[in-house]
């Protein structure tokens, strides 16, 4: 069975990064949901985060 | 006298949706001209050089540095702008703030092994690499952030293939998998219906509408509106389709998309070739014959594309839909009715959207008997000269960037179309034409943002002597947050003629304009 299919026959676990609102909306359907902190690697400074990336 | 006032925060993250409903909230602070809130985002700090509220200290911020700028009078002090900030930012924070919210998804998937959707919604130049790391980490995406390049969404989606997971997006605005709506979506009955969108209001029409003929769906997957075009030929499409073949609760499969580019069009119709599950294609106005050669049914309308998914699942005849819930009299007697209140020289459309796909099905559906101007026309020759002004028959799409560039999408907040209904005066115009979408994602009440313009544009005509139809349809059921009932009251109080489709709402507008031709 493909992975998608097995999705289908599970609980919908999210993980939201991003806006709140998409957290909130799936917290008052009591779908489990862990909400992000995220903020911009490297304080938004793209060379530093692709190198950081790149240490992973 | 005014003067900028303004405060930074180095190092506190918000995100931008939020950011943006409460610049607008600051401006309605007596005494304030201009207000940004913001993240020190290149776009951010654009913004404010274009609104004259910047100065060298905000243009030196990085992305994850807050400010809040104003060009307020000298009696409204930043402590009390700042003040309002805070209270808004705590009003808006999450309920929950014991929750635990780590700060990367790597954490996020050490927290919650379990976890097998990521959806993401940062800004587009960040969201390819955090999609990545979820497709890695062996989950399921739904990738709402636009601005990502069709190289990334390839690269994403050929990822996925490979692990067969699902890459949906970017700009993904609906999925709904095991009945649980994402981002942008209603709340429909569970049953067997799955449906493949790669048009996320065209995808919401149909399932809203299987909802209220009594059926329900078994999947909605998303795929974002690119993916039927040549650079990633349908991969998620094709995915969605081997998924609802395989899936035991689908009965019926819906495929809804802007016309695909050819040869993608006949790689996705020869996936459902021989299905042994009925298929309906709507690819707002496809070519029929192809749809058909491949045994699946075309279709009118998105209404129509539900109407015989609904037929097919109750073992029933799929026949073309073009009429009315109402009967031929009654539409008749409507039509008159509005006609018969025009004054002299009133003839013109104004379609004013919130949803993209419910845009273009309007134009689709009048262009026998309209030539239609837009921000997004059916050919280039009725491209708007400046999409902020209207000419003869206009269909605005303002969910187009040109609107959204540093606002919310207009189905979280429709200040655009407001403000559009409340400041264009036209003479000439008959008849506005509007899509209410409800559901999770959506404001809270888009109705009610709404009305007041609408009374107003109702009551300046009316004052000229002349009258202003609105017709409008309501993209929603009963089970979503909005009151659904309400908003029609509502609606039909204010003088709306609200019809049970956007097909019929338009297909009403035609009849109507063209009596008055």
């Amino acid at each position: 069975m493909s992975k998608i299919n097995e999705l289908f026959n599970k609980e919908v676990k999210v993980i939201n990064i991003g806006l709140e609102s998409f957290y909130n909306d799936l917290k008052k359907q009591k779908v489990s949901v862990t909400h992000v902190n995220w903020r911009p690697a490297a304080g938004g400074n793209k060379k530093l985060a692709s190198l950081l990336s790149r240490l992973k | 006298m005014s003067s900028i006032k303004y405060e930074i925060r180095k190092n506190a993250y918000y995100d931008s949706v939020t950011l943006m409903i409460i610049s607008k909230e600051i401006k309605k602070i007596g005494g304030v001209e201009e207000a940004l809130v913001g993240m020190g985002t290149d776009l951010n700090k654009e913004l404010a050089e274009n609104l004259g509220i910047t100065n060298t200290e905000i243009k030196d911020l990085t992305p994850n540095d807050f400010f809040v700028t104003a060009l307020a009078d000298d009696s409204v002090e930043i402590e009390t702008i700042s003040a309002e900030v805070e209270r808004l930012l705590s009003a808006k924070k999450s309920s929950s703030d014991s929750d635990y919210m780590p700060p990367t998804l790597e954490s996020a998937i050490n927290h919650d092994p379990d976890s097998n959707i990521v959806v993401i919604s940062v800004a587009g130049e960040y969201a390819a690499a955090e999609a990545r790391k979820a497709l890695n980490n062996d989950l399921h995406v739904m990738l709402f952030s636009d601005n990502v390049t069709a190289d990334q969404e390839k690269e994403l989606k050929e990822l996925a293939c490979q692990k067969g997971l699902l890459m949906m997006g970017p700009d993904c605005g609906t999925a709904i998998i095991n009945n649980v709506p994402l981002a942008f979506a209603n709340v429909i009955k569970k049953g067997h219906i799955g449906i493949v969108g790669a048009s996320g209001t065209g995808t919401q029409e149909v399932s809203v509408i299987v909802d209220k003929l009594g059926e329900g769906v078994s999947q909605v997957i998303g795929t974002g509106g690119r993916d039927l075009k040549s650079e990633i030929g349908g991969l998620m499409m094709l995915q969605g389709i081997e998924a609802l073949k395989n899936d035991p609760q689908t009965k019926v499969i819906v495929l809804v998309s802007k016309p695909p580019a050819a040869e993608v069009a006949e790689k996705v119709l020869k996936a459902i070739e021989n299905s042994p599950k009925p298929v309906v294609v709507d690819f707002i106005g496809g070519d029929r014959e192809l749809i058909e050669k491949y045994g699946a049914h075309a279709c009118l309308s998105l209404e129509d594309a539900a109407r015989k998914a609904v037929a097919l699942l109750r073992g029933k005849e799929a026949k073309d839909f073009e009429g009315f819930d109402l009967s031929d009299a009654e539409i008749e007697k409507l039509v008159d009715g509005e006609v018969a209140k025009f004054a002299q020289g009133q003839k013109y459309l104004r379609g004013f959207y919130t949803g993209g796909t419910l845009t273009d099905e309007a134009m689709k559906l009048l262009s026998k008997d309209l030539d239609i101007y837009s921000n997004i026309p059916l050919s280039s020759e009725y491209q708007l000269e400046d999409v902020k002004v209207s000419k003869e028959h206009t269909c605005i799409d303002f969910g187009d960037d040109e609107f959204t560039r540093g606002k919310p999408h207009p189905m979280i907040d429709p200040v655009t179309r407001v403000e559009r209904l409340t400041k264009e005066e036209d003479d000439e115009v008959a008849v506005v034409l509007m899509d209410f979408v409800l559901g999770y994602g959506s404001h809270e009440d888009p109705v009610g943002e709404m009305l007041p313009a609408i009374k107003a544009a109702k009551d300046r005509m009316a004052a000229k002597g002349k009258y202003l139809s609105v017709v409008g349809s309501i993209c929603g059921t009963e089970n979503d947050p909005q009151d659904l009932g309400e908003s029609q009251r509502r609606l039909e109080e204010a003088g709306v003629i609200v019809m049970p489709s956007n097909a019929q709402a338009v297909r009403l507008t035609g009849r109507i304009l063209n009596k008055i031709k």
